[in-house]
């Protein structure tokens, strides 16, 4: 080295420090990290570190007929399986040009809002953690664990439905089902009031999460945030509703809003559509008797499938968000690309980076978990 | 915005709340086992009798995690359509998605309610499963996700092909199936799951699967490509074949089968025969072999054969002693059921080649077997069942009393022919459906009206005619009995014939199952006619091969005795079709493919021993 050329190495000062937050963390969803650079105990710089959960899924579908694809969409975002399904489902219908018997559609909505409620539970079991708030944690997942009977009982597998199929569903609603759904609902109903006195409204909660990770409504749309953290920061705006899809403008909902944009207003978004979700089923339940017909729109052998060339930007409304599909077919019997818009991409990365930015350390899982970030769908 | 306030700070005794919850049950109790629900994906179950091994399982599964396995023990029969092979699942892979219960042909696979398996480290092959009736750990669990008719992902019904009505069609001869669409096709063409029954059942194995993906792919050229691997009677077969592959489809197990037949058609009458011509040359052999071969004979299976010995390089002549070329086919079969245009673009593809047809050159009377022998390094016989077997009742010699094939002949040349206006038949087989529709549209276009009775041995149960051709010959008219066995032609004191006497059949076979009719004498019936046409088999020609050789080859029970490849006790003799296998075009394709390669090895072995 030439001696002009020679720079002293700057060292940081002995008080800020490096930190792996992850990929094997309580604090952390999934197998996902972040490294943290910190002063003292404040955050002053973030990287997130994804890819631990890379599967390659997009390519994947590329070599797979379209219908053999059902079965590995709903891996690319564990909590909340069923939209993964659903729009797919509903890209290829897009693309075919099939119409799915009204039944399917009803039975599409009921259980994407199964889902919905399923992962919000989980959500916010998964925040209370964080704040320490156990109890929370283990009823969360409990109750969440009830949704799951449900959906076992309706499609066969309790986490992975693999129940939608370009066309509509693959099976009737079995008898009495509606029933124990609606059971199901009536005792969600009723601990909605435990969730309140015991996290919603809880001091110990509602104090560390207030003024955390605040977002405000320009940065939420200039980094293309979406679902229940845009709406925290006071923008209602919801696909079902602004872009309705299968029969959601025939059902009543509204669409939850909280102006502050930090991690409590987006837990009591959450909280909202826990209430919300609970009365579109109810509406489903009363009108699914009454939708006979087909389950599924006939559709070819699918080892001899072409679908017409075309491509088809798709979206519904999932628990995290915005989430899409982008297919292009070339008219051959597999998919030429699908790039999945997951929500979580867009807030789990850059946003999560920016937020952590002057929290404290103990805040960081907090801000992580309040965004819902799900880390399975960021990697795909 | 939310209901909840963060403003109402509560009551200060808010806290005993949490003293209710001590009566209340915990929310994280454990659970009981319980059973999984009705339709739970659990192990696969696989019924061993039910499955036909078809591997359309393996086909739809995402994971590749089924794998086809051969079961020695278990029955093989191409022709029914069943393979001795099951599907095993690596549990490594599966993802229980139950794509291969919905798309499960036959319906032998489901999944339980089972959902546990656990296993010691040294037993990680465990995983790898071949499900049978019992399940995964032989304890019988509840069937959970199984096939159900809302959700089946086989596609059941075929494409309906367009006919002629019975009233449009009764007094011509024009065809009466119309053919696929191409829209129908692509969409006959995807229902099949490529499990190539249907080529295990073929007698001459044609690409089945593959020409069908090549519809499916609107690629006709393609599939003629395919269709010429193995038969080129493929205009002839794609119409009146047998179909056993039909028989054979795994799709027809709880549907209706690929229409595989017609799909072959309709890939035929798409391409132009001119191209057909061009295909049918691709390899050809370059080189002349300098090696000559006489085949007598130009049916289905002299043809084939003269086929692949000149696409082989051999100089090919066949001598056919009617006027024109295409055997039984085109003298056989009438022309609604296969329009003698689409025989002659068959027949143009095997000449275009640089076969030499000789018509009207019969061997015996223009040509002698010795001479063939000279000027020939290899000789086949191919002259099918030509002469009608007669049922030598009494006045069975009656010069009323006529051989189906002689006729069928007669109107295929366009020969005025005797046409009564009653006419009875006796026989139930297919030819005697041939001979009595074509009777009964000369009938209708002479007298307006049709008049012809079949007299069939057997009852429409055990019936040895296609059902769809006993549908078809009653919807224009004729009449068909079952049970009746003849009994001596009615002939009147002038000589003139008056029609057929009958008995009812008691049996048929014996209890050896040897043929043997035993008759009902008081139950005799007259079925007044003016001419009785007698169609209960046929028989071959063999005076053309003179005293001599037919003294030096061996015979049984009147039919020539050949080996495997067609060979008969003269070496350089071989004999393929009809007349030593039979019993239709197809099978004599197939025979065809088979003694020219018999005769190919020969004259090679003869080439390089020369050389």
């Amino acid at each position: 080295m030439r001696p002009e050329n020679y720079q002293a190495k700057s060292h940081p000062p002995s008080n800020e420090y490096e930190l792996n937050f992850g990929p094997n963390h309580p604090g952390i969803e999934g197998n996902y990290a972040l490294r943290v650079k910190l002063h003292g105990d404040r955050v002053i710089a973030a990287r997130a570190d994804a890819g631990y959960l890379h599967r390659g899924f997009e390519k994947l579908m590329e070599g797979r007929l379209w219908i053999q694809n059902i079965a590995l969409v709903p891996r690319i975002c564990v909590p909340d399986p069923t939209p993964m399904e659903v729009c797919y489902s509903l890209s290829v219908e897009a693309l075919c040009g099939l119409d799915v018997p009204p039944r399917a559609q009803w039975i599409r909505v009921m259980q994407l809002e199964m889902s919905r409620l399923a992962a919000h539970l989980f959500a916010f079991g998964g925040h209370a953690a964080t704040t320490g708030l156990y109890t929370n944690m283990f009823w969360g997942v409990a109750d969440r664990d009830l949704i799951l009977d449900r959906f076992e009982e309706l499609t066969g597998g309790r986490v992975y439905s693999i129940y939608n199929i370009p066309g509509g569903v693959r099976r009737d609603v079995p008898e009495g089902f509606l029933g124990r759904l609606a059971a199901l609902l009536d005792y969600l109903e009723s601990r909605l009031d435990d969730y309140d006195n015991l996290f919603f409204r809880n001091q110990v909660f509602v104090r560390r999460a207030r003024d955390v990770g605040t977002l405000s409504q320009q940065q939420a749309l200039e980094w293309g945030v979406t679902g229940p953290n845009l709406r925290a920061t006071g923008l209602a705006f919801d696909v079902r509703r602004d872009d309705p899809y299968l029969v959601y403008d025939q059902l009543e909902f509204d669409v939850v809003t909280e102006q502050a944009g930090d991690a409590l207003a987006r837990n009591l978004v959450r909280r909202g559509e826990l209430k919300q979700s609970i009365r579109i089923l109810r509406q489903v339940i009363a009108a699914l008797p009454g939708i006979d017909g087909p389950i599924r729109a006939p559709i070819p052998n699918p080892l001899a499938w072409n679908v017409p060339p075309g491509e088809t930007y798709t979206r519904v409304e999932s628990s995290k968000g915005e989430l899409a599909y982008y297919v292009v077919s070339t008219g051959g019997d597999k998919p030429y690309r699908v790039h999945v818009r997951g929500p979580s991409a867009m807030h789990a990365v850059q946003v999560l980076e920016k937020l952590a930015v002057g929290a404290r350390l103990e805040d960081v899982a907090q801000i992580m978990f309040s965004l819902d970030a799900c880390p399975p769908e960021v990697d795909r | 915005m939310s209901d909840i306030s963060h403003k109402d700070k509560g009551s200060i005794l808010a806290p005993l709340k949490a003293l209710g919850f001590l009566a209340r049950a915990p929310v994280t109790e454990k659970l009981a086992p319980r059973e999984a629900a009705a339709n739970y994906r659990g192990f696969h179950v696989n019924d061993w009798r039910k499955c036909i091994g078809c591997s359309t399982c393996q086909k739809v599964c995402d994971n590749a995690a089924i794998t086809m396995v051969s079961i020695p023990s278990l029955p093989q029969d191409p022709v029914k359509g069943i393979r001795n092979e099951r599907p095993a699942i690596d549990y490594g892979r599966c993802c229980w998605c139950g794509l291969c219960v919905d798309i499960c042909p036959t319906g032998s696979i489901a999944l339980t309610r089972e959902y546990v398996h656990t296993c010691r480290e040294d037993e990680l092959d465990s995983y790898f499963v071949l499900p049978d009736p019992n399940g995964m750990h032989d304890e019988h669990y509840p069937i959970g996700w199984s096939k159900s008719a809302d959700a089946d992902l086989v596609d059941l019904q075929r494409q309906p092909m367009a006919e002629l009505p019975s009233e449009k069609r009764g007094d011509n001869f024009d065809e009466m199936v119309a053919g696929y669409s191409r829209q129908q096709a692509i969409i006959e063409a995807s229902r099949c799951v490529q499990c190539g029954m249907c080529h295990d059942s073929c007698p001459t194995h044609m690409h089945a699967p593959e020409y069908i993906r090549a519809i499916w792919r609107d690629d006709p050229e393609e599939a003629v490509r395919q269709i010429y691997r193995s038969n080129p009677f493929s205009h002839v077969c794609g119409r009146v074949c047998t179909h056993r592959c039909e028989a054979a489809c795994s799709i027809g197990r709880r549907g209706e089968p690929v229409a595989i037949r017609w799909l072959k058609r309709h890939a035929m009458d798409s391409v132009p025969d001119a191209r057909v011509r061009q295909i049918a040359a691709e390899g050809k052999a370059e080189q002349p072999s300098g090696r000559r071969v006489a085949i007598i004979g130009s049916g289905p299976a002299g043809l084939t054969a003269a086929f692949d010995l000149v696409r082989q390089g051999h100089a090919v002549t066949v001598f056919e002693a009617l006027a024109k070329p295409g055997g039984m086919p085109r003298y056989g079969i009438p022309a609604y059921r296969l329009p003698y245009d689409r025989l002659d673009a068959d027949i143009g593809v095997i000449v275009s080649l640089g076969v030499d047809i000789r018509c009207n050159t019969r061997v015996g009377d223009d040509l002698t077997m010795e001479a063939l022998q000279r000027d020939y390094d290899a000789v086949l016989v191919a002259i099918g069942l030509q002469l009608g077997r007669s049922t030598r009742i009494p006045g069975s010699g009656h010069p009323d009393v006529h051989a189906a094939v002689e006729l069928l002949r007669r109107i295929s040349d366009g020969e005025d022919i005797p046409l009564p206006d009653r006419i009875v038949v006796i026989g139930g087989g297919n030819v005697a459906m041939d001979i009595a529709r074509s009777l009964g549209r000369l009938q209708r276009q002479r007298y307006g009206r049709v008049d012809v009775t079949v007299s069939a041995l057997e009852d429409f149960e055990h019936f040895l005619a296609d059902p769809q051709e006993l549908k078809e010959a009653r919807e224009e008219g004729i009449q068909v009995l079952q049970s009746r066995g003849p009994k001596e032609m009615a002939v009147g004191e002038n000589g003139k014939l008056l029609g057929l006497r009958t008995l009812g059949v008691i049996s048929i076979f014996d209890e050896q199952g040897r043929f043997a009719p035993r008759y009902d004498n008081d139950d005799e019936q007259l079925h007044p006619a003016g001419m009785v046409v007698e169609s209960i088999g046929q028989m071959s020609d063999v005076a053309i091969l003179g005293d001599e050789l037919t003294e030096r080859l061996e015979w049984n029970r009147g039919r020539l005795k050949v080996d495997e490849q067609g060979r008969t006790a003269v070496p350089w003799l071989w004999s393929a079709g009809d007349m030593v296998r039979g019993p239709d075009v197809v099978h004599a394709v197939a025979d065809g493919h088979r003694v020219a390669a018999s005769i190919h090895a020969v004259l090679q072995q003869q080439t390089e021993a020369l050389s």
